[in-house]
């Protein structure tokens, strides 16, 4: 196949869609991003904190949104639908409509005029009808493209013919009643599919009186009402009264494990969901009383028990393991809630408040999409994959990830997506990118007195119809080193940048101030404008004197004029001491090394030696495989023949260099250029690559517990399967076989859910039941967390019989060996059982322990030598929970496989390919350019403390041993300046923020004010 | 004769608390007028210095957040 294209259609801006569009275009791939709403963001923006870090939603999402909306190689289609895709993997044409915005989105500068005017008051969908919008909108505050766009179906013009009063306010001219649907041609090479999931609409669940009772609410409601910026301004009331509930209920499970809807998955999120809204909710509320009515509580990703306990122990929320059957509703609109506990027993509690736990499901226009697509749906009507191509769709070339092919959280679905993006580079001609050229020939400055221009925008009336913008741009003049000032009108505007680049010339002007909206959105745009002029881009500062003066500040138009003034000239001060700043170049080595040869570093290596890098893969043990090699069953193919498919793959791809039974001794280097040093008996060896990938893996838990090692019929998960496997079962052939979990995880010390073991359990005891259908099977658990689609086999596993025995961590079952001095003794089993309300006995053929995923205990050495840091349980530590699950804080070291966390083998996979993708956003660049704005440090001052050292969350700075003094790595620092303040001898500085910089900027009003006094 | 209002001074980090100002704005959420924002890389970015700093040069109060 002759490859010739270089672009990929990405259908759906979500988290997912965002992941994929960036890792593409840093590939050098052009991207056509493809939304249904107004704006790219997806659900992230609707949540109000993430778990389990509670980390602001908006806060950690919104630089990747805008960095996607900026990006070169990325076009977004708003509005936009799929129609079709045709031809051949690799040469596929995809046809989409882009529907009308009637908005143009260039002259549109966001301000709003519009909304306020229009006539029209619909419910607001971002906020989930809490709120009303005009037909004219954003779809919501952050939006991003940030224009407005008409809704057709709403507009009074479109509809009826009349008003057009948006047009007559648009200070902009912005309003095109002509604008029409339009049908687009792509030509790509492959497809990735990110559409998401829809809630679960509980409207038809009757016995929880949703929308017929006006304070029951659902998960994704509450978010919108504790969010800061949401309907209810951030403060917990119910809809009736607008008065605090004294107490909430949740109600897990709403439109989520249920087979009489055909919903018989888990939604995977919903628990951690409902734990982290009560524990937001309890912040807000201290004296708030909160019960979560659950199954099971499914906390199994990271860190995910450890926010459990603390929702329990920290904040007193209250878990009831009962089933809600009716709710009924007070005259004073509080809720009685009827619900039965485990043993029978019949309550009843009265709420103020009610939580619907709803569920995630396919989106409605799913069979359609599939349909227009050619691929195949679930039973479900999920996006069909299969376990060991998870991020494949039935049709060659369209992968798909994020939520659309079975629940899954945020770190997942970005996982999925840098995954997916793996998958499509054997369809697109990849070559290494090269740093453009700069255009234009820089003036050199250096040295010249500041020759300064400010320039203060009057956003149409955004700003002026507060501010006096021609006052402020006046006194300007009157600042020192201020050569030229003046107002424009839109500056963002092309002929107001054409301006901007004429005064330059004209005034030889060698810093510009520009007071307008926020650097956060415009700051890129200014830059390259004083770029194409000749000027250093870092020669450039700005006032915020819209979004944090005139928009805040409307009812006080002298003290904004005031304030407007002070902001400029604190930006002027500023702007005095700018210097260019060079973005050095770090070339790239285009190898890559992988420590880890199991089911994450072969899938790794493979998909980049497959991408044509080539890849140094070292294994400490003389087999590959790792802890596939213990897996013998899935409920997909043989696990055994993917690890040999795999095994031969690795074994003879000639860009693999395989070193088994082979030890790391030193890792030294920064992203694009590592020296590597590895031992095989003795005899070391020395590597050069760009890249690392740790897939180091983990190991299983040696228990005591259970009286393990003390009987051959006392066994674990990983031997029990072996047995079954190979027909090993103890003979006579059992008659009870008892099954314990969480032998070790989710306690004191190990504080974290294993993840994999109750799908374990539940596969092995399936397996069992088919082999061997008169062996009794009791499992004795805390939580099954069969999430996503494992939840079928768990009933599964229940409807033939098997009984399961929910243990408390206090009573844990207690194990007796019938004969102690016999080394295949038969053992007696005590449980608890919460059902029948009383201790039971079973006298057990054999036991089975669902024993912890521990990690390694040499990660440390590799942890040191990488110098990344590990979470507290002894597992590498991403550089973000949610948003950069593969990534480690440093550049250039990546992570898959079970050394992040305990996963199951799709998982694994799909980490795998993701680690390989993020790699490849390196990889297939010959150099990157480092910041502008980095540490610097004045040798003569340091003392070599290492306070810097401690601080950097990047690696970037280091105490020279021979010097004693610290270096910094330009390639690693981030600018964020933590070292400048930790340094207790003044040696370091940040560039662009130097501490003169900001003093001045500090002087510069109050020393105007105590002069003008 | 006027009434005496302090003038602030907020350090904010661009990632967040900054991003807020920008999002009250947006949310035409209206505050008193006696603050003045200086944007740093990040709320680690704050020297102890940059403290004293603001009070000497005459700020009245001072707002870091990150």
């Amino acid at each position: 196949m002759s490859l010739k294209n270089r672009a990929v259609m990405v259908v759906g801006a979500g988290i997912a869609g965002i992941q994929a569009a960036l890792d593409l275009a840093e590939m050098g791939v052009k991207v056509h991003l493809i939304e249904e709403t107004a704006s790219i963001g997806g659900r992230m923006p609707q949540l109000d904190k993430t778990f389990p870090t509670n980390d602001c939603s908006m806060c950690i999402l919104s630089p990747k949104m805008s960095e996607c909306a900026r990006h070169e190689n990325i076009t977004i289609h708003i509005k936009s639908n799929v129609l079709s895709v045709k031809g051949k993997p690799g040469d596929f044409t995809a046809t989409i409509v882009e529907k009308a915005k009637y908005v143009d989105p260039v002259k549109c500068v966001a301000c709003g005029l519009c909304e306020d005017k229009c006539p029209v008051k619909v419910d607001d969908e971002f906020d989930m009808g809490l709120r009303k919008r005009g037909a004219i909108s954003r779809y919501f505050l952050q939006s991003l493209p940030s224009e407005y766009t008409i809704d057709k179906e709403k507009c009074l013009y479109l509809t009826r013919g009349v008003c057009r009063l948006c047009e007559k306010v648009c200070p902009a001219n912005a309003i095109n009643f002509q604008d029409i649907d339009k049908e687009i041609e792509l030509s790509v090479g492959a497809v990735i599919l990110a559409t998401g999931i829809d809630a679960f609409d509980p409207i038809g669940f009757g016995q929880f009186g949703y929308r017929s009772y006006k304070n029951v609410v659902t998960s994704l409601e509450l978010e919108r009402i504790l969010s800061a910026s949401g309907p209810m301004g951030g403060h917990v009331v119910r809809a009736s009264d607008h008065k605090e509930p004294k107490n909430i209920a949740f109600i897990q499970c709403v439109g989520s494990r249920d087979e009489s809807i055909n919903h018989n998955y888990c939604s995977s999120a919903c628990c951690m969901f409902a734990i982290k809204e009560a524990i937001i909710a309890k912040e807000h509320m201290k004296e708030l009383d909160v019960a979560i009515f659950y199954m099971d509580i499914r906390a199994f990703g990271k860190d995910f028990d450890k926010y459990y306990e603390k929702s329990k122990n920290q904040y007193g929320v209250k878990f009831i393991k009962s089933k809600v059957s009716e709710i009924t509703e007070l005259e004073d609109g509080t809720l009685k809630l009827r619900y039965v506990l485990e043993n029978g027993e019949i309550k009843f509690k009265n709420f103020e408040m009610v939580v619907l736990s709803i569920g995630l499901e396919p989106r409605k226009n799913m069979r359609e999409l599939a349909g227009k697509l050619d691929i195949q749906l679930n039973e479900y009507g999920f996006c069909k994959s299969n376990t060991f191509s998870p991020l494949t769709t039935s049709r060659e070339g369209i992968f798909v990830c994020g939520a659309m092919n079975g629940p899954k959280d945020i770190p997942e679905s970005v996982m999925s997506a840098s995954g997916a993006v793996a998958e499509t580079t054997k369809y697109l001609r990849l070559e290494r990118q090269e740093i453009k050229e700069k255009k234009i020939k820089e003036i050199d400055v250096v040295g010249n007195r500041p020759r300064i221009g400010t320039f203060v925008c009057h956003c149409g009336i955004n700003i002026a119809g507060v501010v006096d913008v021609k006052k402020v741009a006046k006194e300007a003049k009157d600042l020192k080193n201020v050569e030229h000032s003046e107002d424009l009108i839109y500056a963002c505007s092309q002929d107001c940048l054409e301006t901007i680049k004429k005064r330059i010339k004209e005034h030889n002007l060698n810093r510009i101030v520009i007071a307008a909206c926020t650097p956060r959105t415009h700051e890129p745009l200014f830059r390259e404008t004083i770029a194409e002029a000749g000027l250093n881009p870092y020669l450039f500062e700005m006032a915020n004197i819209r979004d944090q003066c005139s928009w805040a500040h409307m009812n006080e138009p002298e003290k904004a004029t005031e304030k407007s003034t002070d902001l400029l000239n604190m930006g002027v001060a500023k702007a005095r001491g700018l210097q260019p700043l060079e973005r050095l170049p770090i070339s790239i080595n285009p190898k890559a090394l992988v420590v880890g040869g199991g089911l994450a570093g072969m899938n790794t290596s493979l998909t980049l030696a497959d991408a044509g890098h080539e890849v140094y893969l070292i294994e400490k043990d003389e087999k590959l495989g790792g802890n596939l090699n213990n897996i013998f069953y899935s409920f997909d193919k043989d696990p055994q023949v993917l690890l040999e498919d795999l095994k031969e793959k690795v074994s003879n791809h000639k860009l693999i260099k395989l070193h088994k039974n082979t030890k790391i001794e030193k890792i030294d280097g920064y992203v694009g250029n590592y020296t590597t040093t590895f031992s095989h008996n003795n005899e070391k060896q020395n590597v050069e690559h760009g890249v690392v990938i740790v897939c180091t893996g983990a190991k299983e838990h040696v228990t005591e517990e259970y009286l393990y090692g003390k009987s051959d019929r006392i066994v674990t998960q990983v031997e029990f399967e072996r047995m079954l496997k190979y027909n090993q079962l103890p003979s006579p052939k059992p008659k009870n076989v008892v099954m314990i979990q969480c032998v070790g995880s989710r306690e004191e010390g190990r504080m974290f859910c294993s993840r994999v073991c109750c799908t374990k359990a539940v596969k092995n005891a399936l397996i069992m039941k088919e082999k061997y259908p008169r062996i009794n099977t009791y499992i004795a658990y805390r939580d099954i967390r069969t999430y996503g689609f494992r939840e079928k086999y768990y009933t599964e596993l229940r409807d033939k019989g098997v009984m399961f025995v929910k243990y408390d961590i206090e009573k844990k079952p207690d194990v007796k060996l019938v004969d102690e001095f016999d080394p295949d003794s038969k053992a007696l089993v005590t449980v608890f059982d919460p059902i029948m309300d009383k201790e039971i006995e079973i006298q057990a053929d054999l036991i089975v322990l669902a024993t912890a995923i521990d990690p390694l205990p040499e990660n440390d050495t590799l942890a040191k030598m990488l110098k990344i840091p590990l979470n507290e349980d002894g597992m590498f530590l991403e550089a973000h929970a949610k948003l950069r699950p593969v990534d480690f804080a440093t550049d250039g070291i990546f992570l898959a496989g079970l050394a992040h966390n305990p996963k199951d083998i799709d998982e694994s996979l799909a980490q795998s390919k993701a680690a390989a993708s993020r790699a490849l956003t390196f990889l297939n660049k010959k150099a990157i350019l480092a910041e502008g704005t980095i540490a610097e440090i004045d040798e003569s001052k340091c003392t070599g403390c290492r306070y810097c050292e401690q601080v950097c969350s990047y690696s970037a700075i280091e105490v020279d041993d021979e010097k004693g003094i610290a270096v910094i790595n330009n390639a690693l620092c981030k600018g964020c300046g933590s070292c400048v303040a930790t340094c207790r001898c003044g040696a370091l500085d940040l560039r662009g923020f130097s501490n003169l910089q900001l003093f001045d900027a500090f002087d510069a009003i109050t020393m105007t004010d105590i002069l003008g006094e | 004769m006027k009434e005496w209002q302090p003038k602030i001074l907020a350090i904010l980090c661009n990632w967040c608390s900054y991003a807020g100002a920008d999002l009250a704005g947006v949310s035409r959420i209206q505050y008193p007028p006696n603050v003045r924002v200086i944007r740093i890389p990040c709320s680690g970015r704050v020297d102890p210095l940059m403290i004293m700093k603001s009070l000497q040069s005459g700020f009245d109060g001072l707002l870091v957040s990150g």
